[in-house]
């Protein structure tokens, strides 16, 4: 053990050290907070909000508390007793008078088709109704769909203040009403279909970018400043340039009468009839998507390429290694970093992507940001999508957690 | 042993221009034999380093050819040469070990596994780097990278290796002690090496012999011993250790000495080297090593100067006087010696034999 170190105005050592320390990381917190507040209040807390959206249906659970309450001790193999359809009709009554049943229809058209039409028109034959006589056949005499037990058991788990079903969507699974978990009928899966593309799309862009990216980078590390200050230049213009410009200049150079079509069919390559589709499907989205993350996988890889003495390859050479094994051995190994950490931007940037995609990608080009888009904003199952970009930000934070176990996080530099 | 080739490296009028405008490189012919230890040495910009370029195949001459061993080389590419390397900044893989390092040259040439491992041990011990093998580059030191580096230029047993400025990046203790372990390492293995500097008292300390190169060309090529005593011409003269210089004209010539008038107007009796007419313009160096202080045996030369500046320096003190209009003469007065009792202003008298003032070109 050693003797307590004390400073020489008789402190210990370790708490005047802490007291130092203190203070500069007190300033180190300050700097930050402003951008750290933002974050945080801008950002994390409305993210966590909207995800919650994809288990929460408390609002619903609100509306019709007391039906889901007595709905407990129903066990749904049979109709529901007088208990259920009394307590349903006062609250229904409720919400017609309080105008939010148009909500309701909504919400419970999501678990079965129909109900939208059945609210509606139930509440509008809702003053006829006699409050001493049989609930269940008077409902069912206003809709005969009332009948279909069905209905009830949608009633029953729409009601639910959390549930976690469309997460099942997000899979082209449902929950049948009997607890049992099935694909959905073959003709309506899509879900699967686009995760399976929006990967795809985002491995073969992250490709193409590498290829196209590996040579231009090693150029730009090589080049005297002046000239490669210039082709930086050149590979930075992108970012310069609205998104959607560039995205609208592809449309304009891949349709079919097209920039590229027409000089293919006037160069002789490609017959005026059958001009080259290269819009509105896959090959499009690609393009568009390469040319856009380019420079995303140029920096990283620029920025290691640069720190590779050229003597390295010289090395290797004088020592007897072609050209080729100096470069397999040695030059390639040491750009890994570059490699995985341009590769692991543009993956993350195209899974998500949506923009260009919209525009150039057709039906067959869209991505599954486009069906979270379309939830959003034109179905209004803000539910379902925010459970799939919940999905997909898992996604992409298990990718980063990969990146990070296998390459380290620190080895991710831009320029 | 055989007869050693003494044009194992020829060169042959080779010239080398980078941008079509200025030659880096003017007619150089250059013959280093087999087992030498030759040093390039010049300013930076004199074309020593291209030289080795080209010998290494990393540059081509724009004209000449270079002989290895017999063989014309200008077409051959680098990585078929079999000539090792050391570069300025080791040039070592970062991302393989010490191990791998060494093995990279032998696994290119296919070499046995037991065999590689059994010399790479031999290399390791060769340097004193036992026990390193698993180390990579970037935990050890500046002086242990540099041995590795020196191994693994050594280890597939080229015939030649070229060493560009391997010790710059390391401070002066240590450059020192690698400097003999480097002409060790030459002398044990009898192996050619062409090495590259422009710290002549490297150059002074390891060469069988030195080129001097300045502007393209080689200025003298002789052993370190005649380089210093007996420099060609008046750059090797003040490139190579300290030299004193006056300047002008020769009046009087004859065999092993020339009187020579400097701008001063005194006459300076001296050895013309590279002068050979009366009425040239010389320039005449000095090694302050070579002047007596208060002499007293009979000398060409007595003259009396005057203290400007004294410098202790440790082991002598070096005296900056005002000699013949000359106000940068230097004196190197050992300490051990000295009794004198030297004081800005006091009047010193001078002497030198007219054989160490070299009359050299203007």
């Amino acid at each position: 053990m050693t003797a307590e170190i004390r400073t020489s105005d008789g402190e210990l050592l370790s708490v005047k050290l802490k007291k130092v320390e203190r203070r500069r990381r007190t300033t180190a917190f300050l700097l930050a907070a402003p951008l750290l507040f933002f974050i945080v209040f801008a950002y994390v807390i409305p993210i966590f909000q909207m995800l919650g959206r994809s288990i929460d249906n408390a609002e619903m659970n609100s509306f019709l508390t007391e039906t889901h309450e007595v709905m407990q001790t129903w066990d749904g193999s049979e109709m529901p007793g007088e208990d259920v359809t009394s307590t349903f009709y006062y609250e229904l009554k409720t919400a017609v008078e309080n105008k939010y049943h148009g909500k309701i229809a909504t919400r419970l058209n999501y678990e079965k088709g129909g109900f939208t039409s059945l609210i509606k028109k139930t509440s509008r034959k809702l003053k006829n109704f006699d409050e001493n006589a049989n609930f269940l056949d008077q409902f069912i005499d206003v809709h005969k769909k009332w009948g279909d037990i069905e209905y009830w058991q949608a009633l029953k788990r729409g009601t639910d203040a959390y549930h976690f079903r469309k997460y099942l969507t997000t899979f082209d699974y449902e929950q049948k009403f009997d607890g049992s978990i099935e694909r959905i009928p073959e003709k309506l899966r899509i879900n699967v279909t686009l995760w399976l593309r929006t990967i795809f799309v985002a491995v073969g862009v992250t490709f193409c970018c590498f290829i196209l990216a590996y040579p231009i980078s090693h150029l730009l590390s090589v080049l005297p400043t002046r000239y490669s200050n210039l082709l930086m230049i050149c590979v930075l213009l992108p970012f310069w340039t609205s998104l959607l410009v560039r995205t609208s200049s592809w449309m304009v150079l891949l349709q079919k009468q097209g920039v590229l079509n027409d000089t293919l069919v006037s160069l002789g390559f490609v017959a005026d009839e059958s001009r080259l589709e290269l819009m509105y499907n896959m090959t499009g989205t690609f393009i568009a998507m390469t040319q856009i993350l380019l420079p995303f996988m140029v920096l990283p890889l620029y920025s290691v390429m640069k720190t590779i003495s050229p003597s390295l390859m010289r090395a290797a050479t004088s020592m007897g290694a072609t050209p080729f094994h100096a470069f397999r051995k040695i030059y390639f190994p040491l750009t890994y970093a570059g490699i995985s950490a341009g590769s692991i931007l543009v993956f993350v940037l195209a899974i998500g992507y949506y923009i260009t995609p919209a525009l150039v990608g057709g039906a067959k080009g869209i991505l599954i940001s486009n069906r979270i888009a379309y939830h959003m904003q034109q179905s209004l199952d803000w539910s379902l999508a925010t459970a799939m970009a919940t999905v997909l930000l898992i996604a992409v934070l298990v990718v980063y957690w990969l990146y990070n176990k296998i390459v380290g996080i620190d080895n991710m530099r831009l320029g | 042993m055989n007869s050693k080739k003494t044009d194992f490296v020829k060169f042959e009028q080779v010239d080398k221009s980078y941008d079509g405008k200025e030659l880096v490189v003017k007619g150089l012919d250059l013959d280093i034999a087999e087992g030498e230890f030759l040093t390039l040495l010049g300013p930076s910009g004199s074309g020593k380093t291209t030289t080795l370029m080209m010998l290494a195949g990393f540059e081509t001459p724009t004209n000449g050819e270079i002989y290895f061993d017999g063989r014309p080389i200008n077409n051959i590419p680098p990585h078929k040469r079999g000539i090792g390397m050391v570069f300025q900044n080791y040039a070592l893989f970062p991302h393989l070990s010490v191990y791998e390092n060494l093995a990279f040259p032998l696994k290119v040439r296919k070499v046995d596994k037991s065999e590689i491992e059994e010399r790479i041990n031999q290399t390791l011990k060769m340097v004193s780097l036992t026990g390193f093998e698993n180390r990579m580059p970037a935990q050890l030191s500046g002086g242990q990278q540099q041995r590795v580096a020196v191994a693994r230029a050594l280890v597939f047993d080229p015939k030649l290796v070229l060493m560009d400025e391997p010790l710059g990046a390391l401070d002066k203790n240590l450059r020192e002690s690698m400097q003999y372990e480097l002409k060790h390492i030459h002398e044990s293995l009898g192996v050619t090496v062409v090495y590259v500097t422009h710290d002549q008292g490297e150059a002074l300390t390891m060469s069988n012999r030195i080129a001097v190169f300045n502007d393209g060309k080689v200025q003298q090529l002789s052993d370190p011993n005649e380089l210093y005593e007996t420099p060609v011409n008046s750059f090797v003269a003040s490139f190579i250790g300290e030299n004193n210089t006056f300047t002008g004209t020769v009046k009087e010539i004859a065999s092993g000495s020339a009187k020579i008038e400097t701008d001063s107007g005194e006459t300076i009796v001296a050895n013309p080297i590279a002068v050979s007419s009366s009425g040239e313009k010389s320039r005449i160096s000095l090694r302050p090593e070579r002047v007596s202080i208060d002499p007293n045996v009979q000398l060409e030369n007595k003259f009396t100067s005057e203290i400007r500046e004294i410098i202790y320096h440790g082991d002598h003190t070096r005296v900056r006087v005002n000699l013949l209009g000359n106000d940068d003469f230097i004196l190197k007065v050992p300490n051990a010696s000295s009794d004198l009792k030297l004081n800005v202003g006091d009047k010193l008298d001078l002497g030198w034999s007219s054989h160490d003032c070299r009359a050299l070109d203007y």
